[in-house]
């Protein structure tokens, strides 16, 4: 039934290196990102506070898809933004990368936000009394809490982004859902072993991530 | 008393939905009354198989579809489209959900082991589309240099990579339609499928003048009609339809009808190979 993996013709752990990849690029700048609009989004300035809430409510109910197409269709094809790359793969690499951090920056912004909302509105207050600016309060007591506090939230959304990469298969990087329809053109006499073989793939993936965060997030909590 | 009213909604809704995926599934019985047939097409490939925005099938397919429906003894009226993609072929026809599927199903042994296929009713073959005053690319070799664009997981792609250009940088995308955006400007310099997709991409009214077929013969992709394993009865008759379809010049006009405003120089019709 999985004969067709020895054929040499398939990369499966090339297909799924791919897909690492774009989960770690894509969850390092959404954690940067989504950081910086939770910033904006608590910030005392209104028109931060306007733009953070503006696009975290338009990006994160525009699917994903289309977000990813249009990040190709718009920025590449018709403006004709290549990203610094030469290759149409890694052209859609760095496209994929760009569009999935502008979407799952909004997820990990509100995560965040909440995490913010669980610090007490005392220390804020008694930092401010110390004399210290709002960039201050926020990079040296709120942050810092805060981020303890939803690591098992974050870890969600990392799990959503690893499965999320998939979709940049439609602007045609070569990760494990583009190698699956490969497969699934050629090998029609085995479409459940090469379904089951990419979704086991991805639990490998995931499983293991939830396990390490959920434990980790017990480690870090603040105990108040 | 609010929650009681949401709960009651939430049944109605589901029990309903219910119902309905229960008609959903009653097509192929229908089939089988002599009633209705239903046959599996492509729905978004002008010149082959398209549902137009009317909600009318049009294309190649869909008039040898209809030809072979007829011989089989269903009038127009009785004939039901369903849509069958790439990957769901042959579930679909193993699972009774369609009688036949016409669809740029290229004839292959990996498919022979789960369905049986009629014909080949068509000769198609991988080719080219460029950009109309394009001069570049007139043979494979020419695309080494060249951005190349097809669809994800299609067998043309995976052809160009692995034989006929493999240094081309090739961009895989989600759609024909993409890599015609893509084509249009000038981001690829060339589209790669079976001629006859080309051909009906090519055709459309907002496209016509802008693109032009190269016409190679990459490779061959004979289109047959897929059926259910071991149904040798319903083999004979579509070949016996098929043939009859050729005889009687209602191929070559179906031919001139969907891929002639193209320009697409079809093969002449194929003999056919698929006897049990």
């Amino acid at each position: 039934m999985f004969d067709f993996l020895s054929s040499g013709r398939y990369d499966l752990l090339g297909a799924f290196w791919v897909t690492v990849q774009l989960t770690l690029y894509s969850a390092v700048g959404s954690l940067i990102w989504g950081t910086l609009l939770a910033g904006m989004r608590v910030s005392p300035v209104p028109l931060m506070r306007g733009f953070g809430t503006a696009y975290v409510n338009l990006v994160r109910n525009t699917p994903l898809t289309i977000i990813m197409v249009g990040s190709l269709l718009g920025l590449y094809q018709t403006l004709g933004f290549k990203l610094g790359a030469d290759l149409s793969a890694d052209i859609g690499f760095r496209l994929a990368v760009l569009a999935m951090v502008a979407y799952t920056g909004t997820f990990v912004c509100e995560a965040l936000r909440s995490g913010i909302n669980t610090v007490p509105v005392g220390q804020a207050e008694a930092a401010r009394a110390m004399g210290l600016s709002f960039v201050q309060v926020l990079t040296l007591i709120v942050l810092p809490q805060a981020f303890r506090s939803v690591v098992a939230p974050l870890a969600n959304v990392l799990i959503a982004l690893t499965k999320n990469t998939t979709v940049a298969s439609a602007i045609g990087v070569a990760e494990a859902s583009f190698l699956m329809k490969n497969m699934v053109e050629n090998e029609t006499d085995a479409l459940f072993a090469v379904f089951a073989l990419i979704a086991l793939g991805f639990i490998v993936l995931t499983l293991p991530t939830g396990l390490l965060l959920g434990w980790v997030s017990k480690r870090v909590a603040v105990k108040r | 008393m609010k929650l009681r009213k949401v709960s009651t909604a939430v049944v109605a809704v589901a029990s309903l939905s219910l119902a309905l995926s229960a008609c959903g599934g009653g097509g192929a019985d229908k089939g089988k009354d002599g009633d209705k047939i239903v046959i599996g097409i492509k729905y978004d490939q002008p010149g082959m198989g398209l549902k137009t925005q009317d909600g009318k099938f049009t294309g190649f397919d869909v008039d040898v579809a209809r030809y072979v429906a007829k011989e089989l003894g269903y009038s127009e009226d009785k004939i039901e489209f369903k849509q069958a993609p790439s990957a769901e072929r042959e579930n679909l026809i193993s699972n009774g959900d369609v009688k036949f599927v016409a669809g740029t199903y290229t004839i292959n042994d990996k498919r022979k082991a789960k369905v049986d296929f009629a014909g080949p009713y068509f000769m198609a073959h991988q080719d080219l589309l460029v950009r109309a005053d394009e001069t570049t690319i007139t043979k494979v070799e020419d695309l080494n240099s060249k951005k190349l664009c097809s669809v994800t997981g299609s067998t043309s792609a995976q052809n160009v990579k692995e034989k006929l250009a493999p240094k081309a940088d090739l961009q895989t995308l989600g759609g024909y339609s993409e890599c015609l955006n893509g084509l249009e400007n000038k981001t690829v310099d060339a589209l790669t499928t079976d001629g006859t997709i080309l051909a009906g991409y090519a055709a459309q009214k907002e496209n016509q003048g802008k693109f032009k077929l190269v016409g190679l013969k990459l490779s061959d992709e004979p289109y047959g009609i897929g059926l259910k394993k071991g149904d040798k009865d319903l083999q004979s008759k579509i070949n016996a339809a098929l043939e009859k379809m050729q005889k009687d010049g209602s191929w070559q006009k179906a031919v001139d009808a969907n891929l002639g405003p193209a320009n697409y120089k079809a093969d002449p019709a194929p003999a056919i190979t698929e006897k049990g």
